[in-house]
């Protein structure tokens, strides 16, 4: 079960990733969908992990779907550096840089994001009860 | 049915970091994340190849070979969010040397390791 859970959310993942990427594209060469995906997974799965962890236990096949499957599949680390190189080769090595730093930085910071904000979640009540408990 | 394909290779790549990370785990204590690191350097290497090769393997499949594999296998199987997630980690445990090591390696290993893979290997002198 549990590999079924992660191959539903794989599937999805990967078809939610294309369909961004067609959608928005690249402009001027820069991979912006790329971008914006794995941004936007970072913040998910860190509300994701810090919501299901520390908050709100659910079904493990449950987290498996949504947080392996679907949101890692739905990332991707592989097309970012592949892409980073294409830029590369094109002579747009400002770009480049430009793109690795965003990429890293800003996950780093939405992943972060995520964590805090599902800390805040419940926050109060949640804090109250382990202190009762 | 391009989405299909991407799909099917999404379940594939996704499975298979699933598998590799469980059986990278049972053999550390390490909290470092090990499995994820080797994940997103062996996936930038395949990517890059893939990107330089597919095509001329099967071109009667035209741009199928690249939606399953590429897009869908490697896409998938490679993660941003989990690494993020675990530099985060390391960072929120105190562990800040190893969290820039996490992170520099990844970047290092994963751009030489794709390099490789859409270049080949650097012929010496």
């Amino acid at each position: 079960m549990p590999y079924l859970a992660v191959a539903i959310g794989g599937f999805f993942g990967a078809i939610l990733r294309y369909a961004v990427s067609e959608w928005i594209g690249a402009i001027n060469g820069l991979n912006i969908a790329t971008l914006l995906i794995n941004w936007a997974g970072c913040l998910f799965l860190g509300w994701l992990n810090t919501m299901t962890t520390e908050r709100l236990p659910i079904h493990p096949n449950v987290r498996l779907a949504l947080g392996t499957g679907l949101t890692g599949a739905f990332t991707t680390f592989s097309t970012f550096t592949v892409d980073a190189w294409k830029l590369y080769q094109n002579g747009q090595v400002g770009l480049a840089l430009l793109y690795i730093t965003l990429s890293v930085l800003g996950g780093l910071a939405f992943s972060y994001a995520g964590y805090r904000f599902a800390d805040g979640w419940f926050g109060r009540r949640s804090t109250a009860g382990r202190n009762i408990g | 049915m391009t989405y299909l394909w991407v799909g099917i290779g999404g379940i594939v790549g996704a499975v298979l970091r699933y598998q590799v990370t469980k059986s990278i785990n049972r053999r550390t204590d390490s909290t470092f994340p090990w499995a994820t690191l080797f994940i997103n350097w062996s996936g930038s290497f395949l990517l890059g190849w893939f990107t330089r090769d597919l095509h001329r393997l099967l071109p009667q499949w035209h741009n199928v070979p690249f939606l399953v594999l590429g897009v869908g296998v490697c896409g998938a199987y490679t993660t941003f969010s989990t690494f993020s997630y675990e530099a985060v980690s390391l960072i929120r445990a105190r562990e800040e040397m190893r969290a820039v090591a996490y992170v520099v390696l990844s970047c290092v290993g994963g751009f030489a390791l794709s390099a490789i893979g859409l270049y080949g290997f650097p012929k010496g002198s």
